[in-house]
This record gives structure tokens, C-alpha cells and sequence, in this order.
């Protein structure tokens, strides 16, 4: 498997096609990683040339700023823009929809614009120029519901290029009672992920999870990390483990690709 | 002739208008305390937006049957206020249906509708009424909608029902006269569709006594419009005039853009590069910015419009993930809250020859607490529901950045993430060198 650093492929006197901004939590968490090491995958069947950041990545910045650090948002910003700009990178690819969010739409203000891709709309593009094929059957007849994460969905308007991966996989798509513009949140944004939630009645994500299971769809697909990790933790809440997968597109697409 | 009714009309007329208008000063002084936001790009695209959601009300179809009949009680409100230029016409002037000779059939096709927009508000006044205080509707019963709100949505219903039963009564008294009294004020103009069931009420009365009816009704019914025209300052229904300037402004962005606060980008330059040019704008620049909000002084002219504009219909609440799972967060109650404030800045300005005198109170922890700041996951849900385009969000980040930067009072997790941050380049204690680690595990 071929993963080179943006130095490392300048270094061989090449530049890539793409940066795949792999995010935080696609760096260190333990279940996030598995969804980046799934499109490596596919980057990889397909032969695209594409490089990472490596150490040279920071965070978005985007808890920070929904937490009301700007100061702390912008440095970060600016930080990864000067080292964007500095290797005159055009096009980034990203699995994190809160890293797509803040680099679409954030950065340019502070002088970083660039063409920021969704992977699950890049997924598709592969699909459509026939650098990777789904090989058909796997998921053929199973239930796949999707879980739109909001800073894809409402954030950004993309609600269709998920849900084209799941018919490509010859799935059968239920919605839940709450989807696409209305989609309930998971309960990570806003820099809720590192914080306990306020008292309530119930915590966002099983919310949210007891919805997904109301559908009896065996798989709950997302696009988001984040998303994932919430949802996994309500799935093992309500001890439905065995019933019900939280899977990445990235890794549900990876499945049932060849080149 | 006798002058006295045309002189009271005229009387009550601009009685109505001059506190309506002062009115409408005060809302617009008020939203001009907020900061400026230019919002004056993209003209095309406003009108369209405000087309779309304000007369189109094209939000409004999320919930179909509430959407129709709020769509009929908005166009009968329209279309029956065409019949107020021949009533106040006929107030000023001393005359009676000054239009019917004009228009003839047309005349008769104009009334004709008017009352079966009428008759169609009544019935769907009648089922909001039932809707608000039978059905035990959710998002009617969140503790913000407690005393005055509750009150002032029932006073908006009971009141369109008795001025569209003064309507239909003033027409069917006007109508058996019509039939009845032969003479050359109450001439035959039309069908009457609605109102004509109640004509046979009036079988029994005497000419004077249906003139008596008619008259009443007339005076009760434009009174009423009066009244109401000035009620609207002190109620949601303002959403009526101010939906269409606050669509228009509303934002055009994707909903995941946050504002980007520049007097941060001036200093964030400064410390990354000492030389560059915005040390010397900034040094210049004697006034200290404060970060983010903590009253409605720190918020945008559309923020506060925002406010004025809410009708507190809890669209935004029933779809807050937050207030779903029984957090305090309520958007509406941050709209709510934000509208009170300011008009207690403004009666403080009133009382104070136009100077607004420091009060001991404000926005945040007077009347909306960090607990309910910090509950909210910036999911937009509450944008996305609102038919006004109104952006609870953009007040909420606000505040948190002044409770972030100005206090310092984020909660220990946040700070801990912040510092990881800072330090790490990663929400989490993991070192920045190791970022690329798993691709070993590949
Ligand atoms: S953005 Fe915040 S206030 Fe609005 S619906 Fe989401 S959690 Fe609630
Ligand atoms: S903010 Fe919008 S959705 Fe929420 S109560 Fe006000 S008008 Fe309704």
C-alpha cells in the first residue's frame, strides 16, 4: 500500500492529483482510522496520485472555532494555509466532513481557497470514470440506512452523493424518520465530542441510534468519523452489536471494489 | 350634511398611523444599535429568496395541512385588506361602497371573494385555536411559551375572528338592506355568497335597527383594524410586515460558514508575522474590539431584525437536537430572549432622552445562561426549520465566543481540547509527529 507525504513526492520530483486531508480523528482514533486506511485502499485500486500532509497537518481548527475560539481557529487556519499555499496545493480530498466545512468554506477568508472534495463525491467520480468497479452481490438485498452527517448535509447541500454509493452498492436504502435536511444531528458537532453533554433526558446520540435501529436496516452508513464514533457508542448502549454495523461509505465501497 | 363621522374617521385615521409608525421608528431605531453586517450583495438573489420564503411562504409546506391554512389566513389577510382602501375611502369621504358604481360585476365578483376568504379564515382561526390550546401541540408548550406568548397568539386568533365576524355582519345587515329598503345608499351590488345565510337573522328587525347593525359593524370592524395595526409592535404577528425584510437579508451562505471575525485575523497576523501590514492598521486602531457578545449592543443589525421577526412558532425547537433530549437550549427561547432584551435597552433609551443608561443587566446570564450556550452541537437544524430565515445559531457562537475569549469561562473539557489543540495540533493529547502513524499499521 502506498501512502507518500507531500514532501516525500516532491522529494521524487512528482506532485499529486490530490491531498487527502485525513483529519484528526481519521489520524488517531482507533475506529476513524480504519475508515482512512479504507480509502487509502481505494485511492490506492484506482491509482490515483495522491499525497498526505503527514506531521505537517493540524487540526482544522473547526472545535475550536464552534467552541468560540477564533483566535485559536485562526491560528491553526492560517498555519495550515501557509503550508498548503507553500506546496501550491490546488485540490483536497477529505473523509471529514467537519475538515471539508472548515476548508471550503472558512478558509478562503483568510486567504486559502481551494477545491475541496468530499470523499464520498470522490468515491463517486472514480465510480463514474471507471477507475474502481463495485463488484455487485455482497450488499445485494440488505437494508443500508444512511445517517447524513450535518456539516455534509444541511452545512453543505450534499445529500446525493452518499446515497448514489449506497444504490451503486445494490443496496436496499431506508431512510430514518429524520433525514436529509431534517436529519437529526449525532451529537458531536460543535465541539460537543470532548465535552460531557448538559443535563437532559437522553443523551443526542442514542437519540439518534434509536432512530438508525428503528429502520432494521443491518448497516448504518455515514461519511463522517464523528458521526461514526457516536453512533458506535449508542449501538453498544443498546447492546445491538450484532444486529447493526456503523460503516463509513469509504469502507462499505472499499468492500465491494475492485480495480 | 353632517361632517361629524368623516371628522372622527379622519380623527381615528391618523391616530392609528402616528402610533403605528412611531412604532415602526422604534423597531428600527433599536435594530440600528446593532453592529453593521453588509448584506447588500447578491440583489438577485435576495429578491428571490424573499419571493420564495416570504410570499411564497415556500417553508411553510414541511407541515402540508398547517401550511394551507396558514396560507389561506395570509392571503385572506391580503386579499380581504383590498376591501380596506374602499372603507377607508368611504371613511373620509362620508360614502357608501364608493366602489360598486365604478366596478359593477367586478364589484360583485370582488366582494364575493373577500367573503369566502373571510369565511375560510374563520374556519382555519378556528382550527389554530383548537390546535394551540386542546391538542396539546409539543412545541406550544415549551416553557418559553408560558404567560404572554401563550396569551398574545390566543388574542391574534380571537381578534381575526371577530373582525372577520363584524365583516360578514356588516355585509349581511348591508345585504337585507339592500333587498329590504329601497333608496339610494344601500343599492344591490352583489350576491353576497357568505353573508347572505345570515340575512333571514335580520328578518324580524326593523329598517332603522338593520342600519343600526350595519353601521355598528362597519365602525366596530375598521376600529378593530386600527387596534390591531398597532397590537402588532407588542406581538409575534410584527413577522407579518417583517418577514420580508428579514428573508431578504437572511444569509446566502452554505449554513456551515461561520462568520469570520476579522479584528481576530489583525491580531492573528500580527503575532504570526510582526512586519506585515496589519500591525500598523491595528496600533492605529485605538478603539479595542471586544470578541464576541454578551448583550445585544455586541450583535448585527440582522441578528436583532432576526429577533423583531421571530413568531415563535418553535419550528426551530422541535428539530434541536438538544431541546429533543430535554436540554434547556430552546433557539426560539435564544430569538425570544434577544427580542425582550432589546426592547428593555429601548424603553431604558426611551426613558433616558435617548441615551441608553446602564442597567446592571444583560443578555447573557440575565436572560440566557451558558448552560443552554454550551448544549448546542452548531448542527443547523435550526436555520434549516425556520420559515423566516431567521439564524439562531449566529447568536449562539457569539455568545460563546465572548464567554471563550472575553472570560475565559469555557467549560474544563473545552479547555482541554483547546490546549491540545494548541499544543498537539489535535483536539486530543496525541503528538502532532505521530499524525502519520497509522500508516504503518496499513
Ligand atoms: S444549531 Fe444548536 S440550537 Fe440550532 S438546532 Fe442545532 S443544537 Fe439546536
Ligand atoms: S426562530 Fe423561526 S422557527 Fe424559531 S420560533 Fe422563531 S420564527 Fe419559528
Amino acid at each position: 500500500m502506498k501512502v507518500l507525504t507531500i514532501s516525500e513526492m516532491i522529494s521524487l520530483g512528482k506532485s499529486p492529483e490530490i491531498i487527502f486531508w485525513v483529519g484528526c480523528a481519521g489520524s488517531f482514533d482507533e475506529r476513524a482510522k480504519k475508515i482512512t486506511k479504507a480509502f487509502v485502499e481505494i485511492l490506492n485500486k484506482a491509482q490515483v496520485s495522491f499525497a498526505v500532509l503527514g506531521n505537517e497537518e493540524g487540526c482544522s481548527g473547526d472545535p475550536a472555532k464552534r467552541a468560540g475560539n477564533e483566535f485559536l481557529f485562526q491560528m491553526q487556519a492560517m498555519t495550515n494555509i501557509q503550508v498548503l499555499n507553500g506546496y501550491n496545493i490546488k485540490k483536497i480530498v477529505t473523509s471529514c466532513p467537519h475538515c471539508f466545512n472548515t476548508l471550503k468554506n472558512e478558509y478562503p477568508d483568510l486567504g486559502g481557497n481551494y477545491d475541496v472534495i468530499h470523499h464520498t463525491q470522490f468515491i463517486n467520480y472514480l465510480i463514474k470514470e471507471n477507475k474502481i468497479t463495485i463488484v455487485g452481490g455482497s450488499f445485494k438485498g440488505k437494508k443500508i440506512t444512511f445517517h447524513d452527517p450535518c456539516y455534509l448535509g444541511r452545512a453543505n447541500n450534499i445529500f446525493e452523493a452518499p446515497r448514489e454509493l449506497i444504490k451503486k452498492l445494490d443496496a436496499e436504502l431506508v431512510e430514518m424518520k429524520s433525514c436529509k435536511e431534517k436529519a437529526m444531528c449525532c451529537g458531536a458537532g460543535g465541539a460537543q465530542m470532548f465535552k460531557e453533554s448538559e443535563p437532559g433526558n437522553i443523551d443526542v446520540n442514542l437519540e439518534r441510534t434509536s432512530q438508525a435501529i428503528e429502520t432494521s436496516a443491518g448497516i448504518v452508513a455515514s461519511g463522517c468519523p464523528f458521526c461514526n464514533i457516536m453512533l458506535n457508542d449508542g449501538i453498544k448502549h443498546y447492546e445491538s452489536e450484532n444486529e447493526i454495523k456503523i460503516m463509513d461509505l469509504a469502507e462499505l465501497v472499499n468492500q465491494a471494489s475492485k480495480i | 350634511m353632517n361632517y361629524i363621522p368623516n371628522l372622527i374617521f379622519a380623527f381615528c385615521f391618523f391616530f392609528a398611523t402616528f402610533f403605528f409608525v412611531r412604532n415602526i421608528r422604534k423597531i428600527y431605531r433599536n435594530i440600528n444599535l446593532g453592529i453593521p453586517i453588509n448584506r447588500s450583495d447578491n440583489n438577485k438573489q435576495r429578491w428571490i429568496q424573499m419571493t420564495k420564503m416570504a410570499f411564497g411562504q415556500s417553508k411553510m409546506i414541511d407541515k402540508p395541512i398547517v401550511g394551507l391554512l396558514h396560507l389561506i389566513v395570509y392571503l385572506g389577510f391580503i386579499i380581504i385588506n383590498i376591501e380596506l382602501l374602499e372603507i377607508l375611502t368611504d371613511g373620509f369621504l362620508g360614502t357608501h361602497r364608493v366602489f360598486a358604481p365604478y366596478l359593477g360585476g367586478f364589484y360583485n365578483f370582488l366582494i364575493g371573494s373577500f367573503e369566502i376568504f373571510a369565511f375560510l379564515v374563520l374556519i382555519s382561526v378556528i382550527i389554530f385555536l383548537v390546535r394551540r390550546n386542546v391538542l396539546n401541540t409539543r412545541r406550544f408548550l415549551n416553557p418559553e411559551m408560558k404567560g404572554w406568548p401563550k396569551n398574545d397568539a390566543n388574542i391574534i386568533l380571537y381578534a381575526e375572528i371577530l373582525l372577520m365576524s363584524l365583516f360578514l355582519t356588516m355585509n349581511a345587515a348591508d345585504y337585507w338592506l339592500q333587498l329590504n329598503y329601497d333608496n339610494s345608499i344601500y343599492i344591490n351590488v352583489g350576491y353576497f355568497p357568505i353573508s347572505q345565510f345570515l340575512v333571514p337573522l335580520f328578518d324580524n328587525f326593523e329598517i332603522s335597527s338593520v342600519v343600526f347593525v350595519e353601521r355598528t359593524a362597519w365602525w366596530l370592524h375598521i376600529i378593530g383594524i386600527f387596534i390591531f395595526l398597532n397590537y402588532l409592535y407588542y406581538s409575534k404577528h410584527l413577522h407579518i410586515l417583517l418577514a420580508f425584510p428579514n428573508t431578504y437579508f437572511s444569509n446566502l451562505n452554505s449554513l456551515g460558514k461561520l462568520s469570520n471575525l476579522k479584528s481576530v485575523t489583525n491580531e492573528v497576523k500580527m503575532m504570526m508575522d510582526p512586519n506585515s501590514d496589519s500591525f500598523a492598521q491595528n496600533s492605529s486602531n485605538t478603539d479595542i474590539d471586544k470578541f464576541g457578545a454578551s448583550d445585544v449592543f455586541d450583535l448585527n443589525k440582522i441578528q436583532l431584525l432576526n429577533s423583531y421577526t421571530c413568531t415563535e412558532c418553535g419550528r426551530c425547537t422541535s428539530e434541536c437536537p438538544a431541546n429533543i433530549t430535554g436540554k434547556k437550549l430552546s433557539p426560539r427561547k435564544i430569538m425570544m430572549d434577544t427580542r425582550d432584551r432589546l426592547e428593555e435597552v429601548g424603553k431604558n433609551i426611551d426613558n433616558n432622552n435617548g441615551n441608553f443608561k446602564p442597567d446592571g443587566n444583560e443578555l447573557l446570564n440575565n436572560r440566557i445562561t451558558a448552560e443552554e450556550l454550551w448544549a448546542c452541537t452548531s448542527c443547523n437544524a435550526c436555520v434549516q426549520a425556520c420559515p423566516l430565515g431567521i439564524d439562531p445559531l449566529s447568536i449562539i457562537i457569539d455568545m460563546r465566543r465572548y464567554l471563550v475569549m472575553e472570560k475565559s469561562a469555557a467549560p474544563s473539557e473545552i479547555n482541554n481540547m483547546m490546549n491540545n489543540i494548541e499544543n498537539n495540533g489535535a483536539p486530543w493529547p496525541f503528538n502532532q509527529m505521530d499524525k502519520l502513524n497509522w500508516k504503518n499499521e496499513l
